[in-house]
């Protein structure tokens, strides 16, 4: 593409009508490269500058599709049945239309980090000034921007800055939706390739948004002691008017805490928040409470607890108006992105808007000024809270009980559950005054309500579970670390060098949605299983609050137990989904700081480096959104695999290595230019795990990398060994295509091992200076004495 | 609900649907025929009770007997070797996508299957494996022998309660053993 880049400077220049000094003016380009920053070969790359890369990746990791759906239903020609690999009336088949609505997923998550973005930092510019410096961490982190940087080969100094690479991102998101068109691309590897287009631009979005917000409201700036947050529905003050902020874009939830700092009513009004606008409200003020992840909007409505509902964007039940009004609460919308139907309030006066709102003349209603929503809310809590006294629509045990009896059995609960959960049953214990099925349920309920559609007796399900495990629920008191933002560089100086020689055994990023087949519980187990063997744990988003929800013995949760500092044993919580990048951005910084490889626009060589140096892998255990979609696969092209939970199948789309296929896993030695063995690693880059035990053994599996030193692997392996005798109950089979020496032998196993790579026939191997890429092949071998 | 409806109610597929399975000799008849069946099991069949057995040892009974090799998916690779039985493990989408490629020799190194017995997976996810090889598969027969309906299946037993389940495996086993 084609990005202007016009530089004005006039030192003095006198006319007639002025006398001008010192004039500078740029358009465009912001930065460009200086001695000490070089620009790669791919600054802002078009839609095929990495193909290449992609294809590289894509021969190895092959696109296993699941069909969803087995017709297209995408324009007039059809439905079109494309039933065993049968072509459309468009002459698609069936594995490009997959690969094409997996694009279409990524451009709809990529729109809304990117839309998110551009709203944010329109919004931080004319509050804050375009000059406004971005600063995610002094100087404790000078290579700030290291995912910008890396795509665009531009950085950021200001918040002006930002603006030129939103402008990049939407023409790339503009050209690839356009793909998606009937009649476009039709070879499901391009489409592929743009899926991963679609995904690395995402994370510029989201690092663009997450940048602004943090330098713009002072968030915590690379902080590992960020402070820790109250996080659990039981942590809510009930006995004080409270204000519950749902969605991803927090000006309105600051504009909350705002009002009350500015008109001493702090401590007054309790400010809480569910899903990705609680993390970053309580890094604006820590004092902000965590209601929990997404899943958890209806049972906490249905409380009665909010006095007031705001809304931004992203991720709110789209009947959470609905849900309000059951409880008499008011819902104030407070983006463009999410109007709920309600009247535009924006220019009236805030007192007038109150006024409907405590009289029940208005449901609710629309009001895109973030300032304006914190008055308009804190107003309307403060004297809504005494009239509504917390009134709920959660009923009573005898009224389930009762309800309980008009259960038919009929199963159309369960076989709506995404979780297949035993409703019936559960219902059926209900009736004869045991509740203990229906509170077991709670603990795997994803909240959705999808049995109550599904009910023909139009039973309250969800709030009869809610009602079982009501003194569970009330129980809920965790710690979540604030999300502290970037990795500093420090900490990548420090742990640069164990994690590529592998003596930190991985980097696991637990991240996404909350849509989990057996409780968030599972991602705390996964989290600290981890931590415990000295595994660098980052989280973000939904997956950072289920986290901490666990206690040990002594009541602690694993954000007090484990530190915040990336480290072998730490547990982060990076932030909110829009901080993700601060995870892909340690990658790449381990690369670019501790390895000094070029960084502005040498996208390429930084992934190959990842791919095959550092054992990240991400893990969305409870993926469900076409956002995680378009995060994971921006994950995939830097060489970072991703695990999902079983739900995430339904993506349709694995990206599978074949370990019995010797050739797909040779790299160039950098050092002398042969191809060398060296064995599946990472062996996947997408990969739907049925349970937490196989996703565990497989987390471990992905973290080994072709560059690690004997000591490494040997840590590797203990851990992937380990794991799979302890949830396997037995070795694992392809040890010996781990083993390259017997040095990468753990010592306690070794008779062990040995036996087995005996009768496995195991040859010893070289360990490479790796690379998919021949232009960094140092010395070629013919050019070799 | 019919026979042929999904057990998840809007799991609905497309144009091609499993037929449906009301006796389980079609079962025994199809193993009968097959030149090469595998079996793949979840996790789930060491949760779900039959009442004197768990399924997992039900499995086990009717690989002995058919000599059906069997791939263990998920953590369930324990809890067959447990109780004596030594499966092939496999992760189930690494199974799913191997049945997918007409080129893989199997287990053995002997060639690709006909034949694919599946149960005890999670209801969507051993849908989506089942999709996958109706669409890439066609040199496959599948078989669901969960007693919920498997639309991407070939076949499929339709939606059952645990006792008529229970009866069908029943027969299943007592046919196996009859030789008929």
């Amino acid at each position: 593409m084609s990005i202007k880049n016009v530089r004005l400077k006039i030192d003095e220049l006198k006319t007639r009508m002025a006398f001008i000094k010192n004039l500078q003016l740029s358009i465009g380009r912001v930065t460009e490269e200086t001695p000490e920053e070089p620009l790669g070969p791919t600054p802002f790359p078009s839609l095929t500058t990495l193909r290449e890369w992609d294809m590289k990746l894509l021969k190895r990791y092959k696109p296993y599709y699941l069909p969803f759906c087995d017709v297209c239903c995408l324009c007039t020609f059809g439905k079109c049945d494309l039933t065993g690999n049968k072509r459309g009336a468009c002459g698609l088949n069936m594995s490009a239309q997959q690969s094409r609505i997996v694009l279409l997923a990524c451009c709809i998550g990529a729109a809304t980090h990117i839309g998110h973005a551009r709203h944010l930092v329109e919004h931080l510019i004319e509050k804050f000034g375009r000059m406004h410096p971005v600063d995610v961490g002094g100087v404790n982190v000078e290579v700030e921007a290291p995912v910008t940087r890396l795509v665009c080969g531009v950085k950021p100094k200001t918040l002006g800055d930002l603006e030129v690479v939103l402008d990049y991102l939407e023409n790339q998101l503009t050209h690839l939706l356009s793909i998606t068109h009937t009649g476009q691309e039709g070879n499901n590897l391009d489409f592929e390739s743009k899926v991963f287009h679609a995904g690395m631009i995402d994370q510029v979005g989201m690092e663009v948004a997450d940048l602004a917000q943090i330098s713009a409201y002072g968030f915590p700036k690379a902080d590992p002691e960020a402070p820790l947050i109250d996080l659990g529905f039981g942590v809510v003050d009930i006995n004080k008017p409270v204000i519950l902020c749902i969605g991803h874009n927090v000006p309105p939830a600051i504009g909350i805490v705002d009002y009350l700092t500015e008109n001493g009513l702090q401590g007054e009004v309790e400010v809480c928040g569910l899903c990705c606008t609680a993390h970053d409200v309580t890094r604006y003020n820590p004092k902000a409470k965590i209601v929990g992840p997404i899943s958890w909007q209806l049972r906490f409505v249905r409380s009665g607890v909010p006095d007031v509902v705001v809304v931004d964007e992203q991720c709110i039940r789209t009947d959470i108006l609905l849900e309000a009004q059951k409880v008499k609460a008011p819902l104030i919308a407070a983006s463009e992105k999410n109007c709920q139907g309600l009247e535009d309030r924006t220019n009236d006066d805030p007192d007038k808007i109150v006024e409907d709102l405590v009289n029940e003349r208005v449901p609710g209603v629309l009001i895109l000024d973030p300032e304006k929503v914190g008055e308009v809310a804190v107003k309307v809590a403060l004297k809504l809270a005494p009239k509504r006294k917390k009134f709920k629509v959660i009923p009573e045990v005898k009224d389930v009980i009762e309800g309980a009896k008009r259960c038919r059995q009929c199963y159309r609960c369960t076989r709506a559950c995404p979780n297949n959960l035993p409703i019936p049953e559960a219902m059926k214990m209900a009736a004869e005054g045991n509740l203990d099925k229906l509170n077991e349920i709670y603990d795997e309920c994803i909240g959705c309500i999808r049995c109550e559609h599904a009910c023909p007796e139009d039973l309250p399900i969800h709030s009869f579970i809610v009602k079982a495990a009501e003194k569970k629920m009330k129980n809920e008191t965790f710690k979540v670390r604030a999300g502290r933002g970037a990795i500093q560089d420090i900490e990548i100086r420090e742990v640069g060098g164990p994690i590529v020689l592998g003596e930190i055994p991985g980097v696991i990023a637990f991240v996404g949605c909350a849509n989990y087949p057996k409780g968030g519980r599972e991602i705390a187990e996964m989290a600290m299983e981890f931590a415990k063997r000295r595994y660098i744990v980052v989280t973000s988003g939904c997956a950072a609050m289920s986290a901490g929800t666990y206690k040990d013995e002594d009541g602690k949760t694993p954000y007090e137990i484990f530190p915040g500092y990336f480290d072998a044993g730490g547990l982060l919580n990076v932030g909110s989904c829009v901080s993700n990048p601060h995870i892909a951005g340690a990658a790449i910084k381990i690369a670019s700081i501790f390895a000094k490889r070029k960084l502005m626009g040498n996208y390429e060589e930084i992934a190959d480096y990842v791919l095959n140096r550092v054992g990240a892998v991400g893990v969305a255990w409870g993926a469900m959104s076409q956002k995680a979609a378009s995060i994971a696969s921006g994950f995939w092209r830097l060489g970072v695999p991703v695990v999902v939970g079983p739900h995430g199948i339904k993506y349709r789309r694995m990206l599978l290595g074949r370990a019995d296929k010797e050739e797909d896993w040779y790299v160039y030695d950098a050092r002398t230019g042969e191809k060398v063995y060296v064995g599946p690693a990472p062996e996947h880059l997408f990969y739907a795990a049925e349970t937490k035990e196989e996703a565990m053994v497989m987390i471990a599996k992905l973290c080994m990398r072709p560059n690690d030193t004997t000591k490494g692997r040997a840590i590797k392996l203990t851990h992937y060994i380990d794991l799979h005798k302890r949830l396997y109950g037995t070795m694992p089979e392809d040890i010996h295509l781990f083993v390259r020496t017997l040095a990468d032998i753990p010592i306690t196993m070794k008779d062990e091992i040995v036996k087995i790579l005996e009768e496995k026939g195991w040859k010893e191997r070289p360990i490479p200076d790796p690379t998919l890429l021949p232009r960094l092949i140092r010395k070629r071998k013919e050019e070799q004495p | 609900m019919s026979m042929g409806d999904p057990w998840q109610t809007a799991e609905i597929p497309g144009p091609k649907k499993a037929l449906v399975m009301t006796k389980p000799e079609i079962v025994t008849a199809m193993i009968k025929r097959a030149r090469r069946p595998i079996l793949i099991v979840g996790h789930r069949a060491a949760e779900i009770d039959l009442g004197e057995e768990l399924l997992i040892d039900y499995l086990i009974r009717f690989a002995k007997k058919t000599g059906i090799p069997v791939v263990a998916t998920a953590h369930i690779l324990g809890e067959f070797l447990k109780r004596g039985f030594k499966p092939a493990h496999m992760p189930a989408v690494n199974i799913g996508s191997r049945l997918a490629d007409p080129e893989w020799q199997g287990l053995d190194g002997k060639g690709q299957y006909d034949l694919v017995l599946l149960i005890g997976m999670q209801y969507y996810f051993e849908w989506l494996i089942l999709s996958s090889l109706k669409h890439y598969a066609p040199y496959l027969k599948t078989i669901s022998l969960d007693n919920v309906y498997q639309p991407h299946a070939s076949w499929s037993f339709p939606n059952l309660s645990m006792g008529k389940w229970k009866e069908a495996l029943n027969v299943m086993m007592q046919k196996l053993e009859g030789g008929t």
